[in-house]
Order: structure tokens, then C-alpha cells, then sequence
């Protein structure tokens, strides 16, 4: 009896050995930590689902040179610890060639010294500039950077011949990171913040900001901030009777804003990427293609219209892919082709990633759109 | 919270008028608050005020949860009950929806007030509050009372959540933070009477709003925990409350 249980041991790890391996060879393992619960799950659902989604999609059309994906994903809840601890897991025991995520610029940050100290490729879908500026050479990332979308406005505001703003961000890392953008860039495009204001994330009510916003020579009203505050305030500044013209960040591109804000949203303009107005985009843009079929895909697969969040990540996958195609499937190779990436039409933006910018994108990223009969138009 | 989702469930998923939606979601939370008294309050064998914190903010979190599961993550907006095209008077502007704001909570407050002046129940869970005991003694059915006042604080809960939703939107997770300032008002006013705890929560209001314009926006938070501590420690029994002296 005791033999027979022996042998029978031995047989079934030799089983599970061989089924490892046999699991392994063949398949291309890419790790993504993404936050799918917690205060980020906005972000971190659609883009597990858009990952999901378009590795399914180049399975089935053969793999990357015959050779099938396989994504690991790891829910990081928007916290840092665990950002780090799923970042070390999916190095050392899932051996994954490259990481896409984590979804927040906090936990991004967490997780840089860990894939510099392994040398494995991470391309991160949180927004902010810090992540690579300074350029590390093994984090790229895919999501617009605020200055971007500030210079955007800025140059809007040129165009109009206003010089005197007024900004209100919300008090978190999305809102300070925009307000430190605002600040820096002010004078280089002859503006001058003549009201500087916070509101917190939770705030229900910003009538007091906004009336000291009222009694000051602003010429127009800049918020920097995610849903559900900047629905607040446009609802605010119409209670209030303000007639300045009324400026959001990207953070609320989304037809949740139009739906939260009501007739209040009418007028806003804000920068955006493309997604929103894929439809109405020129023919000639080089995006479009990218974002029809993202749209559609998203829209067939978990019938909800795709957004930017979920594009960063269509944008990581399918630059792994490219480097992947060009140059194997080591990290070390995967890292030199992402950064040779040229003039990739993505969801995010037109990429070429270089060896002093692994952000890849200009500001032409972003489009204005002003939001007119609870939809989007673009601004000319 | 959960007088803001019933709301809108009634009024998008079953396509009930406005009017209907809110009476059914207030009834709703009502039965949900009665629920939870049964299912959690009732059964305990030796309540004491700690156990009791504990269990209801327990129950609380898991109503959270629930109602994040079922209704999702999402903030949603509550329509206006009567259009949301400000009202001018004078140079200041005011939405119809502050004066339905106003206007029922005067009535809530009129109706609390004469409840637990001049109606026997109200008067029976003014006995029970003061001794649990004695009351029991004179024949009041204490665990009625409790449930009521479950039942009670569920109604105002939701009707309060609701009349607000339409300008601040509502969610899974609103009202911890109006929770926890409804404790402020509280403790300012005196934990005493309704209409102290009223000008509490009116006084609290406007030092935060005036905080937030004159001051920083950024503290308006920290303004009302700032009067909280200032009030606990130099006025422990709020600015309306008279002192209790110990008998002896």
C-alpha cells in the first residue's frame, strides 16, 4: 500500500510537472496589474476588460508570430503595498516578459524600483508626468500627461485673448498634479491665476469658492477634477448666474459627466482624447481606424461604449505587441523596440517613444470638445 | 444613501413619476431600517452602548456593500422636483430645490418636535431613552420603542438623502461624511433637544462656508473637526445645552 501511494505521488508531480511545462512553452506570459476594486475601479475595470479583450483578439488571429498571449492580471484595489507585492509575483514566480499598468500614478511610482531592479518592461496607464520625467529606462507609459491637456486650454484661451483665469481643483493626486500644471505653464502663455481654490473630492457644495470666484476680475473658470465635483460646480455656476465661460480637464471626458451635470454641462469645454469623438473625427485622421475598432470591440464585448481609461491599456497591449513582433519575446528586447516605436496610431494619441521621452505623445493628443445638446462637439 | 438609490431604482428601472418613487423609496428604507433593527439589534442578549456602535456601523458597511453590488459604483443624479432654473432675489440666487430643502425639513423637524412632545409613542420613547428600566416598568413595550426609533431615523435617513440627491447626486457611498457632520451639528448644538442640534448644524454650515471662501477651501473639512474638539473641550454639553448636574 505504502509503495503504491509512492508511485502514485511521484506520477501525479511528473503530471503536474509536464503540464507546466507544457502550459509555458509556446505562450508569450504579460503580467497587468490593474486596480479592478477600490476607489480606482473606474479606471482599473475597463482597462482589465480592454486587455482582456485584445489579447483574446490577436489569439485568435494567430498569436504574435504564431505564438499564443497569455495575460496574467492582478487586482492591485488602487492600494501601493499591493501594487508592489502583484509586481514582484508576476516577475518571480509568473515570469512574465513585460508588465501593463498599475492604473494610478501612486501605485505606478510604487511599483518603478521593481521593474528597474528585474529589468522587466512596465508600461504604465496612469496619467502623471512624474513617471517618466525624469525617463527610466524601463517604464513607459501610455496615458496623456496633464501638461498636455493644460497647454491645450492655455492656448485656446490665447486664441480668445483671455489672460485672467480662475482655477479650481479638487484636493487629490489627479486634482494637485493639474493645479501644479496650471501654475507652471501660466506664464509662459501670458496668463495670470488671479484665484487659486481647492474643493475635496467628496465635496457636495462649492457656491463658496465659486461666489469668491465671482467677485474677482477672472475672465474664465478652470476645474481640475474626476466625477462626480466638476458636475457639482458647472451646476453650481449656473445657481450662481456665472456667465464666465467654464473650462474642465480631461478627467470627466466621459457622457457620465453630461449625464451627472444635466443641462448645467451645456457650453463646458474641456481637452479630450479621441475616443469620445470617434465618430465625428475627420477621415483623415490617423487615430481613427484604431478608435472605430476599439470602440466597436468594447461596445460587442461588454456592452458599454469604450472610453479612455480601457484605450491606455488597447495602447500598452498593443505596443507590447509591435516590440514583440519586431524583436522577440526577451524583456531586454521588448524594452529596445518600445522605444524605438514610431508614429504608432493608438487610441491615446499619435506614440513615438524615444530615448529621452518614453511618454510618446504631444499635445495634439488632445482635442477640445465642448459639450452641446448633451453630447460632444469638437472645437474648432 | 440608501433613499437616493431606492429612488432612483423606482424611478428608472420600474418608470414610476417622481412623486410616487420618493414615498416608495422612503417606505423602502423604513422597511430596510426595521429589517436591520430585527435582524441585528433584537436578537443581541445583553446590549451594551458599545456592542450596539459596533453593530450598527458593522451593518452599515455592509449595507454599503450590498448597495454597491446591486447599483454599482457609479455616481447617479437625481432629477430637480421642479426644474433647476435658479431664482434671482435681489443679486443672490437660489435653486427651487433649496426651498423644497427648507420647506420639508421645517415640516420634519415640526413634525419630530410634536411627536415626541405630545403624542403617548413619542412620549413612551422619550421615557425609554431616559431609563430603559422604569419604562419597561410602566408597561411601555421597550423593544416596540426601539424599533420605532429604527424605523424613525430610516425615514428621516432617506428623506433627507433624497431631498438632497438632486444637488449633490448620490451614490454607494454618500452620507458618511453628512453622518459624521450630523454629529458635529449635533455635539454643537447639545446632544439635548432637536432644535438645538438644528442650529448646530445651521451655525456649523455657515462657518464652513465662510471658512472655505475667506480662509481656504482646502481646510473646510478640517473647519467643522476643528469646532468639534474646540466644543468638546470647552463646552462639552454644546453651546445650547444645559449642563447636567450629577444628583447625588
Amino acid at each position: 500500500m505504502k509503495r503504491f501511494l509512492q508511485t502514485t505521488t511521484i506520477a501525479l508531480l511528473l503530471l503536474v510537472w509536464a503540464s507546466i511545462c507544457g502550459a509555458s512553452a509556446g505562450t508569450i506570459k504579460i503580467g497587468a496589474l490593474f486596480s479592478v476594486s477600490g476607489p480606482p475601479s473606474f479606471l482599473g475595470e475597463p482597462e482589465r476588460n480592454t486587455a482582456k479583450m485584445v489579447v483574446d483578439e490577436i489569439n485568435a488571429l494567430g498569436g504574435i508570430k504564431g505564438r499564443k498571449l497569455e495575460l496574467v492580471v492582478y487586482d492591485t484595489q488602487g492600494d501601493a503595498t499591493k501594487a508592489v507585492q502583484a509586481a514582484n509575483r508576476l516577475i518571480k514566480e509568473d515570469k512574465v516578459v513585460a508588465i501593463i499598468g498599475p492604473s494610478t500614478t501612486g501605485e505606478t511610482m510604487a511599483v518603478i524600483p521593481v521593474a528597474e531592479k528585474e529589468r522587466v518592461p512596465l508600461i504604465s496607464c496612469a496619467a502623471g508626468s512624474k513617471i517618466t520625467d525624469p525617463v527610466k529606462k524601463w517604464v513607459f507609459k501610455t496615458a496623456q500627461n496633464d501638461g498636455l491637456a493644460v497647454a491645450k486650454i492655455y492656448e485656446y484661451l490665447n486664441r480668445k485673448k483671455i489672460n485672467r483665469i480662475a482655477i479650481l481643483t479638487v484636493s487629490d493626486g489627479f486634482g494637485s498634479s493639474g493645479r501644479e500644471q496650471l501654475k507652471a505653464n501660466a506664464a509662459r502663455y501670458g496668463i495670470q491665476i488671479v484665484v487659486d481654490d481647492t474643493y475635496g473630492p467628496k465635496d457636495t457644495d462649492m457656491t463658496a469658492q465659486l461666489t469668491k470666484i465671482r467677485g474677482s476680475q477672472a475672465q474664465a473658470v478652470i476645474c481640475w477634477g474626476t466625477n462626480p465635483g466638476p458636475a457639482v460646480i458647472a451646476k453650481n455656476v449656473k445657481q450662481l448666474g456665472i456667465k464666465l465661460p467654464l473650462f474642465m480637464s480631461h478627467g470627466v471626458s466621459s457622457k457620465k459627466f453630461i449625464e451627472l451635470a444635466g443641462d448645467a454641462a451645456d457650453g463646458i469645454i474641456l481637452p479630450s482624447g479621441r475616443v469620445i469623438v470617434a465618430d465625428v473625427l475627420p477621415a483623415k485622421d490617423k487615430q481613427k481606424k484604431s478608435l472605430i475598432a476599439f470602440v466597436k470591440d468594447y461596445q460587442k464585448h461588454y456592452r458599454a461604449e469604450g472610453d479612455h481609461f480601457g484605450g491606455h491599456a488597447w495602447d500598452a497591449v498593443m505596443l507590447l505587441k509591435g516590440a514583440i513582433e519586431r524583436g522577440g519575446d526577451s524583456p531586454a528586447a521588448i524594452r529596445d523596440q518600445l522605444e524605438r516605436t514610431v508614429n504608432f496610431a493608438g487610441i491615446g494619441g499619435i506614440f513615438t517613444y524615444s530615448v529621452a521621452d518614453h511618454a510618446g505623445l504631444s499635445k495634439d493628443a488632445f482635442v477640445l470638445v465642448e459639450v452641446k445638446n448633451k453630447d460632444w462637439a469638437l472645437v474648432k | 444613501m440608501l433613499g437616493g438609490m431606492f429612488t432612483l431604482f423606482f424611478l428608472n428601472v420600474c418608470k414610476l413619476p417622481l412623486p410616487l418613487a420618493i414615498i416608495l423609496a422612503v417606505a423602502a428604507a423604513t422597511a430596510a431600517g426595521i429589517l436591520f433593527e430585527r435582524l441585528t439589534i433584537r436578537p443581541l442578549k445583553s446590549p451594551t452602548p458599545l456592542s450596539l456602535i459596533i453593530i450598527t456601523i458593522g451593518g452599515s458597511i455592509l449595507i454599503r456593500g450590498i448597495a454597491m453590488l446591486v447599483w454599482g459604483k457609479d455616481t447617479h443624479a437625481l432629477p430637480s422636483f421642479s426644474g433647476s432654473e435658479p431664482l434671482m432675489i435681489g443679486s443672490a440666487t437660489i435653486l427651487p430645490q433649496n426651498i423644497w430643502i427648507f420647506g420639508l425639513t421645517a415640516i420634519a423637524i415640526i413634525g419630530n418636535k410634536l411627536f415626541f412632545q405630545y403624542s403617548i409613542t413619542g412620549k413612551a420613547m422619550r421615557a425609554c431613552a431616559a431609563n430603559r428600566r422604569a419604562a419597561g416598568l410602566v408597561g411601555i413595550d421597550v423593544r416596540r420603542m426601539v424599533m420605532f426609533s429604527f424605523a424613525i431615523s430610516a425615514t428621516l435617513g432617506s428623506l433627507a438623502g433624497i431631498i438632497v440627491a438632486p444637488l449633490t447626486m448620490t451614490s454607494y457611498d454618500v452620507g458618511i461624511m453628512l453622518g459624521l457632520k450630523g454629529f458635529c451639528a449635533a455635539i454643537i448644538g447639545g446632544l439635548s433637544g432637536g432644535v438645538g442640534t438644528v442650529l448646530g448644524g445651521l451655525l456649523l454650515g455657515i462657518l464652513e462656508s465662510l471658512g472655505a471662501g475667506l480662509v481656504s477651501s482646502g481646510y473646510k473639512d478640517a473647519i467643522a473637526f476643528v469646532i468639534l474638539l474646540l466644543i468638546l473641550i470647552i463646552r462639552p454639553q454644546g453651546l445650547f445645552g444645559r449642563a447636567q448636574t450629577e444628583r447625588v
